[in-house]
């Protein structure tokens, strides 16, 4: 049987995943220690749900070994467009649901439950939509509710699946400053993400699918490399470095840099309508506390 | 000597005993209907209500043929499609919607066909297919009362889970729940609902009861338990006053059932649109104000 390591939380070692018969990810090799925040990258349909919940021991194991350690709590937050939305409950119903096992048998929630879940709700900024049915709620909201849930079963390894898809830049800043916050607190966090720049990019670490496997497992400076994007996405991808920023853009095939250069950073910024005064300030500290590699 | 004054008219129907069971299995029925209901349109499953009615016919009628106990041979018959139901709609290719149409029309088929077997078609038939609640004896309602008892425990034990796998099934087993255990117990307490108000509503009815009360709920609610209290409620009531009306108007109670359930229902869609409509003539109103104020300060 296989076990995990003190120092490790997620052990997958050969692993091969898939549903009904038809493997989806073969030949994987991740390990996951505690307070990690990783990103799972790669173009839709190459896995990166399959991988996510494995963790929850959920796809057929084809082949390997998956564990994660014992007495792990583990929260997860779905994608949103997987939610029936015309459901007739509310906010703090749904943040409730993820403490169901408490008093399991009675159909009712006890008071404790009810400020537990007031407590989280208040953490996430939420609290005053508790009695709000989810219908009424905007895409940032959602995520929130929904991580809600999670974290009311106070998880060691929180697992979410493209939790900034369809939220404005604001509130994907928050979402992520938000997981920043909890994993900062000790909690583990494994997301999966489209979105490179807005997002992998900011996290200390990523696994990069395609191929049905992990095609590169590390730092962003090491697996968003242009052989790497064009093996996941088939696509040539421009990198741009600068400082600890990488931007990551497809290119036509002709463009300079198609084939597989990292360029350095421009010589002139245009910065277009830059806010003036304390606005700009704003900007400035808003941007320190997005997350960045050394939070983790 | 005086004779008693004879009761007011409207208290008639409970100087009859057929009349009181009538309307205390009603409720019952009508009650546990709206609440298993509750479930079943929210997971769009309207369909396997009506479907396994007529499945259930099915196992009535062979159960009456060879002299087996009716509500058991309905309820082992009613599980068994059940069973095979969800089965078939495991199988990707197959899909839940047409594993029900096929199972439970099979099940019906197999009831015809031992009706024209037997060349006939006797009134217990009839009464399955129409609902016969007049008909039904205490030992029937002690029946009744004890399945519906049996249906409540299952939903109150089972609520959570339940509620948390309706509303993201997908989700769930994340979250330590046996969706296919969930599954099977609730689709069970379904079938069980179903033998239940089969006397009351017949195969041909069973699936407005299902459907009707939680509907008209869903309507005047976003929140899930106040959503289920008021399909009970509703269900309850319009199975009392269905049966009650039935006295009067002199129809088969299981269609007033189902008949003063459909006008709560109109009702409900009327009063919401008249709502809705007031509720945009006063938005267009603030508006128009809002217009006129903000041309005055110019």
């Amino acid at each position: 049987m296989a076990t995990v390591a003190v120092d490790e939380l997620v052990r997958l070692e050969g692993v091969a995943l898939g549903y009904e018969g038809v493997v989806a990810l073969r030949d994987v090799d991740v390990h996951i220690a505690p307070g990690e925040l990783i990103g799972i990258v790669g173009p839709s349909g190459c896995g990166k749900t399959t991988l996510l919940r494995s963790l929850l021991g959920e796809p057929e194991l084809y082949a390997g070994t998956a564990k994660v350690a014992d007495n792990t709590r583990v929260g997860y937050v779905p994608q949103v467009e997987t939610v029936d939305w015309n459901f007739p409950i509310t906010v703090e119903q749904v943040a409730m649901l993820g403490s169901w096992r408490t008093r399991r048998w009675l159909p009712w929630t006890s008071r404790a439950e009810r400020s537990r879940a007031r407590v989280v709700l208040s953490q996430l900024g939420i609290a005053d939509l508790a009695d709000r049915p989810i219908r009424a709620l905007s895409g940032g909201q959602q995520q929130r509710t929904f991580l809600a849930r999670a974290l009311i079963r106070s998880p060691d390894l929180l697992l979410l699946d493209e939790p900034t898809s369809g939220v404005d830049i604001k509130t994907r800043h928050e979402i992520l400053h938000q997981l920043a916050g909890l994993n900062t607190a000790g909690v583990t966090v494994v997301l999966t993400t489209h979105d490179l720049n807005g997002v992998a990019s900011h996290l200390p670490r990523l696994i990069a699918l395609g191929e049905q496997t992990v095609l590169a497992d590390g730092p962003p400076s090491e697996v968003l490399q242009p052989d790497i994007l064009e093996r996941a996405y088939g696509q040539p991808m421009l990198v741009v470095q600068s400082g600890h920023e990488t931007y990551v853009l497809p290119i036509p095939e002709e463009a300079p840099g198609a084939h597989g250069d990292v360029l350095p950073p421009p010589d002139v910024v245009s910065v277009i309508g830059r806010p003036d005064g304390d606005e700009a300030g704003d900007e400035d500290a808003d941007a320190e506390s997005e997350p960045r590699s050394d939070h983790a | 000597m005086q004779n008693p004054s004879p009761a007011p008219i409207m208290l008639e129907p409970f100087e009859f005993g057929f009349m009181q069971r009538a309307m205390i299995a009603a409720t019952l029925v009508g009650g546990v209907t709206a609440a298993v209901g509750v479930f079943v349109i929210l997971r769009r499953l309207a369909y396997i209500g009506h479907g396994l009615a007529h499945s259930i016919f099915g196992g009535a009628v062979v159960s009456f043929t060879i002299g087996f106990n009716f509500f058991l041979g309905a309820s082992l018959w009613g599980a068994f499609s059940v069973f095979l139901i969800n089965q078939a709609a495991r199988r990707r290719q197959i899909g839940g919607d047409a594993a029900i149409g096929i199972v439970t029309t099979a099940a019906f088929a197999i009831g015809i066909a031992v009706i024209s077997r037997a060349r006939s078609f006797t009134r217990d038939f009839e009464a399955a297919l129409f609902g016969e609640i007049l008909g039904i004896t205490n030992q029937d309602l002690y029946v009744t009362a004890g399945m519906v008892l049996l249906i409540a425990v299952v939903l109150f034990l089972l609520w959570k889970p339940l509620v948390f796998v309706t509303f993201d099934q997908d989700v769930a087993t994340s979250y330590g729940i046996s969706v296919r255990w969930v599954e099977t117990i609730f689709s069970l307490a379904l079938a069980a609902t179903v033998v239940a108000a089969l006397q009351v509503l017949g195969v041909t009815l069973i699936a407005a009861a299902l459907v009707i009360p939680p509907v008209v709920a869903r309507m005047l609610t976003d929140s899930f338990p106040r959503l289920f209290l008021i399909a009970v409620v509703l269900g309850a009531v319009t199975g009392f006053l269905g049966v009650y009306v039935s006295w009067f108007v002199d129809v088969s109670s299981g269609a007033t059932v189902v008949l003063v359930q459909a006008a709560m229902f109109a009702l409900t869609l009327g009063w919401g649109t008249i709502e809705s409509r007031r509720g945009l003539r006063a938005t267009r109103r603030a508006e128009r104000l809002a217009g006129l104020e903000r041309s005055l300060n110019d």
